[in-house]
């Protein structure tokens, strides 16, 4: 739909814009601010990023997200692109109701989330730690990895396989030679997601890590809460930063496959 | 002595309750064009999948065979056929040469091979190696993409091609040529084409034999002389070109002409001995079959019905004379145009004509299966 | 190669294998670790409260009894309400947004960019950066100070203000791209057929564009209200411990107040709601996919 945009709409866009972006851009650029209790900038500062480098626990925290996140995606992306293809490309009785299902965590609250499976854990007695924490997270990933791949099989050709067959290929290669390569950048791009969606997480992760296993966003949080210093502007910079560079790396990914 | 590459022995395929292929039997012999002709819906895509080896049949005693050997058991790639798909099915990620050299590497073709091979198949094909080899299958054009499509089966060298409306997106004077090119294919390669399509003009010029399919069986077979000029059911009547359809009832005159009456017209039909005294049957004229007369002034011998013109269309080749008859059924005439301007066909609507066409124009028609 | 190739002939023979072996890995893990454990929360809420805080045998509905008491009603009219205000606002400042990508040409893809990459970056910063914002040392405050608007910082942070403020900002882009989808589907030529029958642009707009992008604001307004209704986060950090809603409710009852069987009541109507909500928008007959 292209046509002359009103006056009004423009500006209503522009302040949109700018109320999207101006409190985290306002973050970032304090986070720089060689004052205190900010606010009034008093000059250009690296400090409050070198502080970060003696704060164990943003360090420690920073860690175990990598972690975290590493583990929960190699597992969310593998689970996840097998139900995407059994959605797309099998019949089966029930699909409707799986496809459903699947979406569910989606749409359920966090704090839900969060709270079921601490009851869990607490009803078969299993320690709160790094490994409930991969598990939690492995269970709300799986469902982005889901729709993004499913998307990318929308857009293919279900004759691709049927050709590479006539072909002389068995089922094994044409999975791997054909179906594989295309469904590639939908992996990648729904494994990126998943990185960030768990690298994020601070619900979930509140309830079923327990002492000891804080992850980067716990840490974050009692920051938040506690409203210290500015190496919170410094952490929240360089996440902000790294997050928006694999978020466009998956949106260059994301798109359907080509027709063929 | 004719080679039986292609048998499909009472082949049945169900799909939850529903019969997409019921009980279908034909024969291909080698190096023949064959085409399954019918609507959508008719069970020819699926019969193409049987051969192909995507489907396998219902096991009530169906057969496939393929050389003489029973395949029924044998996967696609084990079949040794080779196939183009309607949207073609070019592998997106892989280059021109790439996707028509994938069976060649499938085969353990020795790499240097492949260039060369790859390039005789897509000259055969009409396309300049050097300008293609390199390209992505999303910078070529429709045309262009069926050729390659084309030429990644043929390279392999298949004994039989099956083809599944492989022309179905081009354009009308794309299409007419592609046509002629795959007739002189199978021709100059020897190569068997099992070709499914739902234009009956398409498997009349490409065709040896058509199987006329309707409704998950096989309404006739024959050449396209045969289904055009002798059509055996209503349905084949009228999906292959225009019919008009009377009925009556059978009244015997002699032992090899049957008499069909229509409340007071009597029709002369070629002898059909099956037909028993007192049935009721239909007969198919095609338009091009009939002539416009004078009421009365009908020739001896020729049948006739009388009608009103209701409508003269022009269509530069021909003129369809659209009558209502007497009875109120439509009839459509068609007459070869001699030049309008200098040779005028002398009727205009609303006037009284008689439609007339010999007794060896008409068929009786079976039933549907 | 031989048994590879007789594994597959034998998996052809049964077509039903490989969907269900695809499915079987995913489902079993979500089986466990998402419909038990919401069962399980199921079967607490109904449950006696233990001791030490966990729970006992023996059923009651009392927990469901204590949540529909004016007091715990009030929390869930709190969230209620705000997430119906934060929908609302974030329809009135998105649809324009939402109108001005689909017309744009050249600048289409940055805008769409521009809007999908607050949602997806940390939530967290993005909240934090509000308090950044709001607070009495913050930015807001320092530049009213500054133009002599005021003469003493003004209480921002931790009043329902903020919190709704920081609902619009987490949610907005939710609200924008389905919108945004919805009128991109506008085909240009009905808006031609529109004007030679001749509508002027605000019948055109009121007539042909809003009701076909009904699809698109009512996804965008389910995407931004449950969300709103569930979230912890945005009021725990700029409410305080004042401005409570159902999700601090939950949260607290799992930690501090101990009590898991009244948490999990309180989840459970949530839960209902929502399901609720998404039942009633799948079941409708011109409806458009929520994802994918």
């Amino acid at each position: 739909m292209r046509r002359r945009i009103p006056i009004w709409v423009m500006v209503a866009t522009v302040a949109v814009y700018g109320f999207l972006h101006a409190p985290v851009a306002a973050l970032m650029v304090f986070s720089f601010n060689d004052s205190r209790f900010s606010a009034s900038w008093t000059g250009f500062t690296l400090d409050w990023y070198v502080r970060l480098l003696e704060r164990n626990d943003i360090l420690s925290g920073l860690g175990r997200s990598l972690l975290v996140a590493t583990i929960a995606t190699v597992v969310a992306t593998i689970l996840g692109t097998m139900l995407a293809l059994a959605i797309r490309r099998h019949q089966f009785r029930g699909r409707r109701t799986v496809e459903s299902l699947l979406y569910l965590p989606l749409v359920t609250p966090e704090i839900i989330l969060g709270i079921s499976l601490l009851g869990l854990f607490v009803a078969i007695g299993f320690p709160l730690g790094v490994t409930s924490v991969i598990v939690a997270h492995v269970t709300f990933c799986i469902s982005f990895v889901t729709v993004v791949v499913v998307a990318r099989l929308r857009g293919m050709d279900r004759h691709l396989e049927d050709a590479a067959m006539m072909l002389g290929a068995d089922e094994w290669d044409a999975f791997w030679k054909v179906t594989v390569p295309m469904l590639a950048p939908g992996i990648v791009a729904g494994a990126l997601l998943a990185f960030t969606m768990s690298f994020d997480d601070y619900v979930i992760t509140s309830f079923v890590s327990g002492p000891g296993a804080a992850t980067l966003p716990v840490v974050v949080y009692g920051m938040a809460r506690r409203n210290i210093e500015p190496s919170i502007n410094a952490i929240s910079t360089i996440i902000v930063v790294v997050t928006s560079l694999l978020l466009l790396l998956a949106d260059r990914l994301r798109r359907p496959a080509a027709a063929g | 002595m004719k080679v039986r590459v292609v048998e499909l022995h009472r082949v049945s395929k169900t799909f939850a309750n529903v019969r997409a292929v019921d009980t279908v039997s034909f024969r291909v012999d080698e190096g023949e064009f064959f085409s399954l002709l019918g609507p959508s819906g008719c069970g020819k895509t699926t019969t193409l999948r049987l051969i192909a080896g995507f489907e396998t049949p219902d096991a009530d005693g169906g057969e496939v065979r393929i050389a003489g050997a029973r395949v029924n058991e044998r996967r696609p790639y084990e079949r040794g056929l080779g196939m183009v798909f309607q949207s073609y099915a070019l592998f997106p990620h892989r280059d021109v040469e790439r996707n028509v050299g994938f069976g060649l590497e499938q085969r353990g073709t020795p790499r240097n091979e492949i260039p060369s091979r790859v390039a005789k198949a897509l000259e055969l094909v009409r396309l300049d190696p050097a300008t293609f080899t390199k390209r992505m299958p999303a910078q070529l054009s429709g045309g262009e993409r069926q050729r390659v499509a084309l030429a990644r089966a043929l390279v392999l060298e298949p004994r039989i091609l099956l083809l599944d409306e492989p022309l179905g997106a081009l354009d009308l004077k794309l299409r007419k040529q592609m046509q002629l090119e795959l007739k002189a294919l199978n021709r100059s390669l020897g190569i068997t084409f099992v070709y499914v399509t739902h234009d009956q003009e398409e498997a009349l010029a490409m065709s040896d034999r058509i199987a006329v399919m309707d409704h998950a069986r096989i309404a006739q077979l024959g050449n396209p002389a045969e289904i055009y000029e002798n059509p055996r059911t209503a349905f084949v009547a009228s999906f292959i070109g225009d019919s008009n359809f009377f009925e009556g009832e059978v009244e015997r005159a002699n032992a090899d002409a049957v008499m069909v009456t229509r409340a007071t017209t009597r029709f002369l039909v070629p002898g059909d001995s099956n037909v028993p005294g007192g049935a009721t049957v239909r007969i198919a004229v095609r338009p091009e079959w009939m002539d416009l007369f004078a009421v009365g002034a009908v020739p001896e011998g020729e049948n006739s019905v009388v009608g009103t013109v209701a409508e003269v269309i022009y269509l530069g080749e021909t003129i369809h004379v659209l009558l209502a008859r007497d009875d109120g059924e439509p009839l459509k005439v068609a007459l070869r145009n001699e030049g309008q301007l200098a040779n005028p066909i002398g009727w205009r609507r609303g006037a009284r004509v008689a439609a007339a066409w010999r007794p060896e124009d008409c068929q009786v028609l079976a039933e549907d299966p | 190669m031989r048994s590879r190739r007789r594994l597959l002939a034998w998996t052809a023979r049964r077509p039903h294998l490989p969907g269900y072996g695809l499915l079987a890995p995913g489902l079993a893990w979500l089986a466990v670790f998402f419909v038990v454990p919401i069962l399980l929360v199921a079967g607490y809420s109904v449950m006696r409260r233990g001791i030490y805080g966990g729970v006992e045998v023996g059923l009651t509905v009392e927990h469901y009894r204590r949540f529909f008491e004016p007091l715990y009603l009030e929390v869930l009219g709190r969230t209620l309400l705000w997430s119906l205000g934060a929908t609302v606002a974030c329809l009135v400042l998105g649809y324009p947004v939402a109108l001005a990508i689909a017309r744009a040409k050249r600048w289409r893809q940055v805008l769409l960019v521009l809007v999908i990459l607050p949602f997806w970056t940390s939530f967290l910063v993005r909240t934090f950066a509000m308090i950044f914002l709001l607070r009495d040392t913050g930015l807001v405050n320092r530049a009213l100070l500054t133009l002599g608007v005021i003469d003493q910082p003004i209480q921002l942070l931790y009043t329902p203000f903020a919190v709704l403020v920081g609902l619009v900002y987490g949610f907005l882009p939710l609200m924008i791209l389905p919108i945004y989808a919805s009128l991109e589907k506008v085909d240009d030529t009905l808006l031609e057929a529109a004007e030679a029958l001749g509508a002027r642009p605000r019948a055109r707009f009121f007539q042909v564009i809003l009701p076909l992008s009904m699809p698109g604001v009512v996804a965008g307004c389910l995407l931004t209200f449950i969300p709103a209704l569930g979230s912890f986060v945005t009021s725990d950090l700029l409410g305080g411990a004042k401005q409570v809603m159902i999700g601090n409710l939950i949260q607290s009852q799992f930690t501090t107040a101990r009590n898991w069987p009244f948490g999990s009541a309180a989840a459970l109507v949530v839960m209902g709601l929502v399901l609720a909500i998404v039942v009633a928008y799948l079941r409708r007959p011109d409806r458009e996919a929520l994802v994918g």
